[in-house]
Formats: structure tokens, sequence, C-alpha cells
């Protein structure tokens, strides 16, 4: 099965143009056509996992060829994809969440004449995402980068009928693109250094390389990586992308696409082995965005928009993570599986709120949901428990050795990050839960035409085995250090070394933070009642509320210079190349006017100056010769 | 070798009158003045031992080309004195410069080339020159004759001028003179006699009296012609002698 | 003296050619000045084809009168014509190619 895993990418793509090209014709059965070639890739996903599972550790890495793509000159690349324990994990991640979102948007989509249309995107992304993770250089990782750009844009859109939620598809999509420079950039950092991007060939180099280029070659990837996964500074688009449909939330905002950014800088563990600096501000920008995330998260009232600004902090996390070594780099892969199942299960879980409310997503709208969804009510608990890191559940597991991790170093790094990490997990507990009181407890504060309803079979299903794996799955990967282990070819070993303040302190400091997270959302929220309209708040919560003027910031910063540059540009470009132009054009002229004295039309003058050049030219040749 | 008294007096007489080419203001003089620099070239010829060559300058230049100016000079107006005023700014400064100049050049170039004793002389006499032209250079000869068609051709080209209306032919033109009333005859010539045969005697008409009209106007307003009665006499005395009756015709 | 001189002469006969064309502005003047040229050239070439011995030069002035020739003959021709359309033989008088 490894060896046909090119399937993975081609079943999808071709769902996505056949479902794209059979028209109108295919609006009775497109939808399962793309359910059943998800769960396809679901089916050899599992297989080839099984298969690697039973090769032992060291020959765990498999190298299918496709066909050679560029030869030209010096620049030699094959296409082909790299099966290894660290994409295989991905390709589970996105085949089966995927699968389930799959089907669950079926019943979500069920009112809308796009729907064919909405899994020929859905297939899209997910053959694009999995070229993403199994590719076998970063030119071939690129395609599938902008592939699931493409998608992300597309799915954001799809009600592009309100022009807000076409300006957030461009939003989404501009801001991507600014990432994708660091991408180009690294690319062509690779090839000037080491004359190749493939995978094999950048690590094999990096060894020897020189550390400025290394640092250089990391930084860039941390562009791009902040790019797709909504990082500091480049985290505007991510609130605004909750325009799309939910399950493209679910998808694409919270489980798969904004983790790409961690695969990649995982995957080049080896270039930030070289450069320490680099890896440096990885975790700098991974602990500022866990705090920026769980600030705005605090104070959404828009429960989509509070569940991006998790995603956001969860990232950062995981940014973190990955930003401290090998140590940190399973950690990382740990937690993004777990956040990815728990993510989803909450969006999808929020899908079916919002499904039951009307469309309605204010939560001071909502309350007392319990009774009345009670199967969605469960399945979110379930997420909630784990995004807290409550034991036995999943986040416990992933999150916990995080902040483990992030105390472990010397000087003043384990302190800064780990209490980073630590308060992190405060606020992320605290806004949790005000999200979850909110919602599903306290007075009910509907409005008169909302009668909230239980979702269908299809809707719930999903969200239950999502569920099940936000309880589960993380006792299962954690258990004995296996996940650590599956990953070690990857990530390579690390020993283990003691954090700063030793383990059982970090658990119970963790669930102190936790519990008096969980507290005082419970008194501020559940205890009082919630007012429909937002109070004014403090400073703190205006800004907040304003996504921390991101966007001021960067209209102020890129757009307003931008424009002004690009004016000038243009202003420069008719005037001064234009102008030169011109001038030349206008001087030809001019000498063409000069030189016109000299057609007297008498035929002495004429005489006078052939004699002249005779005498001249004989005058040379005489002299000279 | 040429002996400079010879020299000198060629270059005088080539120099000196092609500076009227310069200064003279009627176009005649210049003319004249180039037929003697035709001259003096020939001489010259003679002198370096080509005399077919200065028989051929005299006949072909001075006889034929500069003929031929002279006689353009007199269709387009051999009267005309030009003013010596110069109309072009510059013009005359820059022209004598670059004639110095031109000479100047020529000279130098041909100073420093070092020239070996001059080779025993051939004289360029026809009997020499003639194998050279219609052996050697045969092809160039027949171009040039098909040259000088082209010349004389194209001359009559140049010059044609279109006939604008149609020739007057000797019909038209006696119906013109017995429409007007003119006399449709010619007049008649002045006398022929034994005795004498010029211009001033006039005619005799059949009675033997004479016709006035026969003699020209200018004659008789000079008064140079001869009476006719003389010869009206002498014709009849003579008609007597060789027997011719009274009053015979 | 040898024969070089005759190349002296000629040079001073070509540049009082060269310079009655530059400078008079009656046209058969002008093409005189052309024929006392053409002379001057035959003159060197005379004068040459004495100093080597051999005919050839002469040859070539035989040639080169030709021509002369024929030059003037057309060349009148065009003063011809040119008078008869303008009445004029000054030099100074056609502008047409003014720029």
């Amino acid at each position: 099965m490894l060896s046909v895993s090119w399937l993975l990418i081609a079943l999808p793509l071709v769902s996505f143009f056949g479902l794209m090209l059979a028209g109108r014709r295919a609006d009775a059965w497109g939808h399962w056509a793309g359910v059943g070639v998800s769960g396809a890739t679901a089916v050899i996903g599992i297989i080839a996992f099984f298969e690697m599972v039973g090769r032992s550790a060291s020959d765990r890495s498999e190298s299918v060829r496709l066909f050679t793509w560029f030869s030209g000159g010096e620049f030699k690349l094959d296409a082909g994809l790299l099966l290894d324990p660290l994409s295989l994990t991905f390709v589970l991640l996105i085949t089966v969440v995927g699968t389930l979102i799959h089907v669950y948007s079926v019943a979500y989509m069920a009112h809308d004449p796009r729907r064919r249309m909405f899994f020929a995107y859905l297939n899209l992304f997910i053959g694009a995402m999995l070229l993403l993770v199994t590719a076998d250089s970063y030119l071939l990782l690129f395609v599938g980068w902008e592939g699931v750009g493409l998608a992300s844009y597309l799915l954001i859109g799809f009600w592009n009928h309100k022009p807000e939620y076409a300006t957030a598809a461009n939003k989404a999509f501009v801001v991507n693109r600014v990432g994708d420079i660091g991408l180009i950039l690294a690319m062509g950092l690779m090839f000037a250094h080491f004359g190749s991007v493939s995978f094999v060939d950048v690590f094999a180099a990096s060894d020897g390389a020189s550390v400025a280029v290394l640092t250089a070659i990391g930084l860039m990837l941390l562009l791009a990586a902040a790019g797709k996964s909504a990082q500091f500074p480049l985290q505007s688009w991510l609130g605004d992308a909750m325009a799309g449909p939910t399950p493209v939330s679910a998808l694409i905002h919270a489980a798969t696409m904004v983790t790409a950014g961690v695969y990649l800088i995982v995957r080049s563990g080896v270039i930030y082995d070289g450069a320490p600096d680099a890896r440096l501000v990885v975790a700098i920008v991974g602990a500022l965005t866990l705090v920026i995330g769980a600030i705005i998260g605090s104070a959404k009232d828009d429960i989509k928009k509070a569940l991006a600004a998790s995603t956001m902090s969860q990232i950062g996390y995981m940014m973190l993570a990955a930003g401290l070594g090998p140590i940190g780099y399973a950690f990382a892969i740990f937690h993004l599986v777990t956040h990815g199942f728990f993510k989803a299960g909450m969006f999808l879980g929020a899908g079916s709120v919002m499904h039951g409310m009307n469309d309605q997503v204010d939560m001071r709208r909502f309350g007392a949901l319990r009774s009345a969804m009670a199967i969605t009510w469960i399945t979110f608990g379930f997420g909630w428990l784990a995004i807290l890191g409550v034991p036995p559940f999943s986040g416990y597991w992933s999150k916990d050795k995080i902040i483990e991790a992030a105390f472990v170093g010397e000087g003043w790094q384990p302190w800064v990050f780990g209490l980073t990490a630590l308060i992190g997990a405060g606020i992320t507990a605290f806004y949790m839960s005000r999200l979850f009181f909110m919602t599903f407890h306290g007075k009910a504060r509907w409005t008169d035409e909302q009668h909230p309803h239980e979702s269908s079979l299809l809707m719930t299903v999903p969200m239950m085995i999502l569920a099940a794996g936000s309880a589960l799955l993380g006792a299962i990967m954690g258990v004995g250090n296996r996940f650590q282990n599956w990953l070690e070819p990857v990530t390579g070993t690390h020993g283990h070394e003691e954090p700063v303040l030793s383990v059982p302190v970090l658990t119970t400091l963790t669930l102190v933070l936790v519990a008096a997270g969980v507290a005082l959302a419970y008194w501020m929220y559940l205890r009082k009642p919630v007012p429909i309209e937002p109070p004014t708040g403090s400073l703190a919560t205006i800004a907040a509320r304003n996504d921390l003027f991101q966007d001021s910031v960067n209209r102020a910063v890129f757009q307003v210079p931008g424009t002004h540059l690009a004016r000038t540009l243009v202003y420069a470009d008719a005037a001064i190349v234009d102008g030169a132009v011109n001038k030349q054009a206008t001087g030809v002229a001019m000498f063409g006017e000069a030189s016109r004295r000299f057609q007297s039309g008498r035929v002495r003058s004429y005489a006078l100056l052939m004699m002249l050049g005779f005498v001249v030219i004989a005058a040379i040749l005489v002299m000279g010769g | 070798m040429i002996s400079p008294i010879l020299f000198w007096t060629i270059a005088v007489i080539t120099v000196i009158p092609s500076l009227s080419l310069l200064f003279a203001r009627k176009a005649v003089h210049v003319a004249m003045a180039v037929v003697l620099v035709m001259v003096g070239l020939a001489v010259a010829y003679v002198a370096l031992e080509a005399p077919f060559l200065g028989v051929v300058q005299i006949v072909v230049y001075t006889g034929a080309v500069m003929m031929l100016f002279l006689f353009v000079l007199m269709l387009v107006g051999v009267d005309e004195r030009e003013s010596l005023k110069e109309t072009i700014t510059g013009q005359r400064w820059i022209a004598l410069a670059l004639a110095i100049g031109v000479a100047a050049l020529l000279i130098s170039v041909v100073s420093r080339v070092a020239f070996g004793e001059p080779a025993t002389a051939k004289t360029g006499g026809p009997v020499e020159v003639a194998p050279l032209l219609f052996g050697n250079y045969v092809l160039v000869v027949e171009t040039l004759g098909f040259l000088l068609i082209t010349a004389a051709v194209g001359a009559l080209v140049l010059t044609h001028v279109p006939r604008l209306f149609p020739r007057r032919t000797q019909r038209e033109v006696q119906a013109a003179r017995v429409a007007a009333g003119a006399n449709p005859v010619n007049k008649t010539f002045p006398g022929v006699y034994a005795t004498h045969n010029a211009l001033d005697a006039p005619a005799l008409d059949p009675e033997g009296n004479p016709i006035e009209e026969s003699v020209s106007r200018v004659l008789k307003v000079r008064h140079q012609t001869t009476d006719g009665i003389e010869f009206k006499d002498e014709n009849r005395s003579r008609r007597r002698e060789l027997g011719a009756k009274e009053g015979d015709a | 003296m040898s024969p070089i001189n005759f190349v002296y002469l000629a040079s001073v006969l070509f540049a009082i050619g060269a310079a009655a064309v530059l400078l008079r502005r009656n046209a058969i003047i002008a093409f005189m000045g052309v024929e006392l040229m053409l002379n001057a050239a035959n003159l060197a070439l005379v004068a040459f084809s004495r100093m080597h011995g051999a005919l050839e030069g002469q040859i070539m002035a035989f040639f080169v009168m030709v021509v002369a020739a024929a030059e003037v003959v057309v060349g009148l021709a065009i003063i011809i014509a040119v008078f008869r359309s303008r009445q004029t033989i000054s030099l100074d008088e056609p502008t047409e190619l003014k720029g």
C-alpha cells in the first residue's frame, strides 16, 4: 500500500475535478461521492500506517519516487513522496478527521444549493493537504501549501454573495501570501547554498552550512509557518476566516491547514539544529501568540471567533514546543493531533448549536442549551475538558508535557517560556469555561423565534467519534512514551532533562491554575446573569474585543505605507522611466531639427561639405597611415 | 629630362589662365582661358614623351569639349557679367582653405614617396600605344564606345522639347499666304548676266524692263545697286549680233 | 627636371579647379572647373607613366579623356534643360532640396 500512496493525493484531486465538471446532474449524489473519496483516503492511510508499524524502527521511511519533475541546467528535482512516521501521523489525522467532517457536512449543508461544489472544494483541500505532508521536497510541499491556501480561499468565501465574506476570503489569502514569500525565499536560499530543495539533500547539506545561512532559512520558514498557522504577526486572518461554513472552520482552521506551519517547522528540525537563534525566535513567536490568542478569546462573544482565538493560542503552544528543540518536537505533534480531535469536535458542536439556534453566533443569546441539545452538550463538554488539560482527557497528556519541556533549560529561557505556558493554561481554562457556561448553562437568553433542537445523526455521530478521541487518544498515545518512540526516526532522540521546577510541582501548579480559571468563569458567567448587551468593560476588554487592534496596526504599518509606495512607484515609472524614453525621443527630434539646418538646398553648400569631408578623411588617412 | 625653362613655361601658361576661373567676370573670358590651359597641357604631354596623347588633347579637349562649352555659353547668355560678391556666408574662406588644404595634402603625400631615377622613356606615339589599346585594353575601348553612344543619346533625351503644336505643312503655309492676299509666288531673284552676276543688278521682265523688287532693299537704301538699263541695252545689242529679230522673244 | 614636378603642378591645378567649383555661381564656369580637375589628374597620370617608363598611364589618361568628353556632353545637356525651365544658370537658384 505504501508504494501506491500517491493515490492519497490523486483520488481527492480527481474527485475535485470530477465534481466540478459534472455539473448540476451530480447534485443528487455529489456529496456522497466526496464522502466516499475521503473515506477511501482514510482507508489507504490506515493500511499504510499499519504497514509502517509492522516494520522495525530503523526501517520506517519509505520514499516513493513519482516522476522527474525538473531536469534542466543546475536544477534537478524529482517529484516523490516521503512516508515516515511524521507524515503518516498527519495522513491519519487529515483523512480520519476529514472524513468525519465530510459526513457532518452532508447534513450541515443540506439546504445549500451549491453543496456539490462544497464537497469538491473539501476534496481539493484533502488532496492538497495530503500532498503537503507527504512531499519529499520543499517545492512539492509548496505546491500542496498553495493548494490548501486556494482551498481555504474558496471555502471561506463559499457564501460570497455576502461581500464581507468575500473580503474575509481575500484577507486570508493575502496574509497567507505574505507568509509564502518566506517559503519562496527559503527555497531560494536552499537552492543557492545547497543546490537542491529536496529534504534529503537539504538536511544532508545543512551539516556543513554556515550558521548565517541556516538562520536565514530558519527565519524564512518561520515566516511561512506564521502565515499559514496564524501566528504573530500574521494572525489577523484567522478570526475573519470564520465567515466560512462551520465544517470549514473545523477542518481547515482548527485541525489541519493551520497546523501545516507546525509540520514545516518540525520537518525542518535539522535546519534549526544548526541555527539556535532562529529556533529561539520560533519559541518567542509561539509564546507571544499563545498569550495574544488567549487574551482575544477572553472577550469574544461570537462563539466561532472565540474558538478561532483558542486555535491561535493552542498553535502557539505547538510553536513554542517546536521552538524548544528536539525535546519539544514530539510534544508539538502530540498536541497537534489531540488538538485536532478536540478542537474539531468543539467546532462541530458549535455548528450544531448554530444549526439549532437558527445560525445565531452571539453567545449572549445562548444559555441553557444542555437540556435542549444533550448530545451536543456532552460531546462539547469532552472537548472542553480536553482543552483544559484535565486528566485523563487527551489535552492533559499533550499540554502538560509541553509545559514541562518549556521549563527545561538554563538562564531566563525556561522561566519566561515556562511561566508563559503556565499562565496561558490558566487563561485558556478561563475563556473556554466562559464559552462553555455561556452557551450551555445559565438562564436561557434565546430570542422568540428560536427553538433549539438536537441535530441529526449525520451530525452527531461524527461529533461523538471526535469526543471519544478527545477523551481517549491522549492516553493511547502517551502511555509508555509510545508516541515519542514512534516519531523518533524523524525527530531524533533526546535525553530526558529535568525542568527547573520538578514535574510534580508543575503538574500541581497547572491543575491549580486551571481550577482557578474555571472558578473565575463559573463565578462571572454562571453565578451572575449574563447581560445580553455586552457591557463596556475595561480597556483590556475593549482591546481584546477589537483583536488587540491588529487590523489597525496592519493598516497603519503596512497598508498605508504600501499604498504610498505603490503610488510613488507608479509616478516614478511614468515620470522617470517613461520620461527618460520620451526625453530621448524629444532629444532625437531636437537633434534632427538642428541637423536640418545643413539641408540648405544650395548646391554649393553641399559641394563645400563634400569637399570638407574628403579633406578630413584624406588627412586622417595620411596622418594615421 | 625636361628642361627647366620648358617646365616653367608650361607651369605659367597653365596656372595663370586657370586663375581666371576664379576671378574673371564674363564666362567667355573664362572659356578662352581654359582653352589656353588645355593647349598648355598638350605641350606638357608632348614634353613627357606622350605625343599621341598631346594630339588627342588638342583634338578632343580643345577642339571638341571647349567648343561645346562655347556653344552652350552662346545659348544660355553670353553677356552675363557675374557678380563676384559671395552670397553664402563663409563659403569663400572655407573653400579657399579647403583648396589650399587639398593642394598641401597632395603635395605632401607625393613628396614623401621616394622615387627612383625615371626609367628609359618610351615614346607614346600611336604605334606604341595601339598594341596596348587594342590588345590588353580592347574591352575598355569597346565599353567606352558604348559610353559615348549613351552620352549622345542622353544629350538628345535631356534636351528634347516635346512639340506643343502640330508642324505647319507647306500646304497650310501656302493657304495662309493666299488667304492673306499676299503674292503666292516668291519674289524674283536678282539678275544673272554674262558679265555680271552680283546681287546688285535687277532682273529684266519679258519686256526688257528691270524689276525693282528683285534687288534687296538694303542695297537700295545703301545706294549700292546698279541700274538695270545698261544690261538691258547690252542685252539687245548682243541679241542683234546673234541674229535675233527685233520683237522676238 | 624630373617629371615629379609635373605632379606638383597637377596638384595645384586640381586645387584651383576645386576652388572654382566651390566659388563660382555660374554653372558653366563651375563645370569648367570640373574639367580642369580631370585634366590635372590626366597630367599626373602621364607624368607617372613617364617616370615608370610604362605606357599604361597614358592609356588610362586616354580613357579619362573619353569619359570626360562623354560627361561634358551630358552635363551641358542638363544645363541647357535647366536653363530652359528656369531661364537662369545660377547655381544658387535651385533650392528645392531645402529641408
